[in-house]
């Protein structure tokens, strides 16, 4: 018994940003990010708040499935930029699509958060604890990002993605892991609100680490080396070599880590599906808004292998060889 | 011997063919290389050689990775 994806879907704001809107802002170039990241457009809220995102992607996926919301038994959202702290996303999606029945929580790993959230879905699924699962990433990253900060805000983007998910007794998840690092939490940051209150003498107001924070250098190291690691043992421990992988759908961060990490695991960069270049980096929504275009365009057919591999803040990492 | 690995390391990287690359090439200037080609060179010779390199920006020549090599392996 296993969990299988049956059906994928996608929503990002209409507002699209251009790396040449971004050199009107700050002292960058389509030259230079293209370059670096592979990045030349984002989506970008013009006021929606993750909610929306993550509520249109719930209500595309049950169309596609072909399910009645009453139907559904549970709903689990990816964010680190969720509208409050209380509800969550899964309990404002419940209530939007009506799925009365589900039980409905947040699970919070930055650009991992996907493959965590697909990862909880999958044991509750295995177990016959539920039998289906609407699982989502979304973001708004942009209301965390510093946008006089050219060395961050040129990253990210808005959006969600999710799939509709059941128990199976054939196709979907042949291996999988998940991983995290605390000791480097710090090398990737954002979202920090520090403790202020009537009985301390803490400043209020927005703390300089709300917006997020990177190193660059250890973020590049980490994310290529754990992917690497990871992604050896998930195949080796499914007895399954690259050649046999149709696709890897990597979290959308930048082009020049996939090409390490294409290098170094000897899976052609061609095989690695992308579309970083039209939203950036969407955190938590990347993978499954990438696994959902390479749905829509009918690249992938029943039985293909795909290697979803996430990486991010935490640091986290989750890997899945999924049978589609 | 450490100048024939980091050679190697800096022709994957860059896509360069070894006989471009010498002591004294300039990494970023001479190979077109940018800051994330450096610090995945860097990654690699750290990896190779079992070493932390705490200061990637000293590294501007082939022979200042090998000098550095050098006098931290162990």
């Amino acid at each position: 018994m296993t969990t299988r994806i049956i059906a994928t879907g996608a929503y990002a704001p209409g507002q699209v940003i251009t790396n040449n809107d971004l050199a009107k802002i700050v002292d960058t170039s389509d030259e230079w990010i293209t370059q670096r990241t592979g990045i030349k457009e984002r989506h970008i809220s013009s006021g929606d708040n993750t909610s929306v995102l993550a509520i249109n992607t719930a209500k595309q996926l049950l169309e596609r499935a072909g399910v009645e919301a009453e139907s559904v038994d549970l709903i689990i959202v990816a964010s680190v930029t969720p509208d409050y702290g209380t509800p969550s996303l899964g309990c404002m999606v419940q209530k939007e699509i009506g799925a009365v029945n589900a039980v409905a929580f947040d699970v919070t790993a930055a650009c991992s958060g996907f493959m965590f959230a697909l990862s909880i879905a999958d044991k509750y699924i295995r177990t016959g604890v539920y039998n289906n699962a609407i699982v989502i990433g979304a973001e708004t990253l942009s209301k965390i990002v510093d946008w006089s900060d050219r060395s961050t805000c040129v990253l990210f983007g808005d959006g969600a993605g999710g799939a509709f998910v059941e128990k199976s007794e054939t196709d979907g998840i042949i291996k999988e892991e998940i991983g995290t690092k605390g000791e480097l939490y710090d090398i990737l940051t954002e979202g920090y609100t520090s403790c202020s209150n009537a009985f301390n003498g803490n400043e209020s107001g927005t703390d300089p680490l709300w917006y997020v924070n990177m190193n660059g250098r250890e973020v590049f190291k980490f994310a290529t080396k754990s992917v690497v690691k990871s992604v050896e043992r998930v195949l080796a421990s499914a007895d399954v070599s690259p050649d046999e992988i149709a696709y890897v759908v990597p979290h959308q961060a930048n082009v020049r880590i996939v090409e390490v990490i294409s290098n170094k695991l000897k899976i052609p960069y061609e095989k690695f599906y992308m579309n970083m270049d039209r939203y950036g980096n969407t955190s938590s929504a990347s993978i499954p808004m990438a696994l959902n275009e390479l749905n829509e365009r009918g690249l992938v057919k029943r039985g293909d292998k795909i290697l979803l591999t996430g990486f991010g803040g935490g640091m986290t990492w989750g890997t899945m060889l999924v049978s589609w | 011997m450490v100048f024939e690995k980091i050679r190697e390391i800096i022709a994957e990287q860059t896509g360069k063919d070894e006989s471009e690359i010498t002591l004294e090439t300039n990494v970023k200037e001479d190979l077109d290389a940018d800051s994330l080609d450096l610090f995945q060179i860097i990654n690699d010779i750290e990896d190779e050689f079992d070493i932390s390199v705490e200061d990637p920006e000293a590294i501007v020549t082939v022979k200042d990775a090998v000098d550095f090599v050098e006098s931290h392996k162990n």
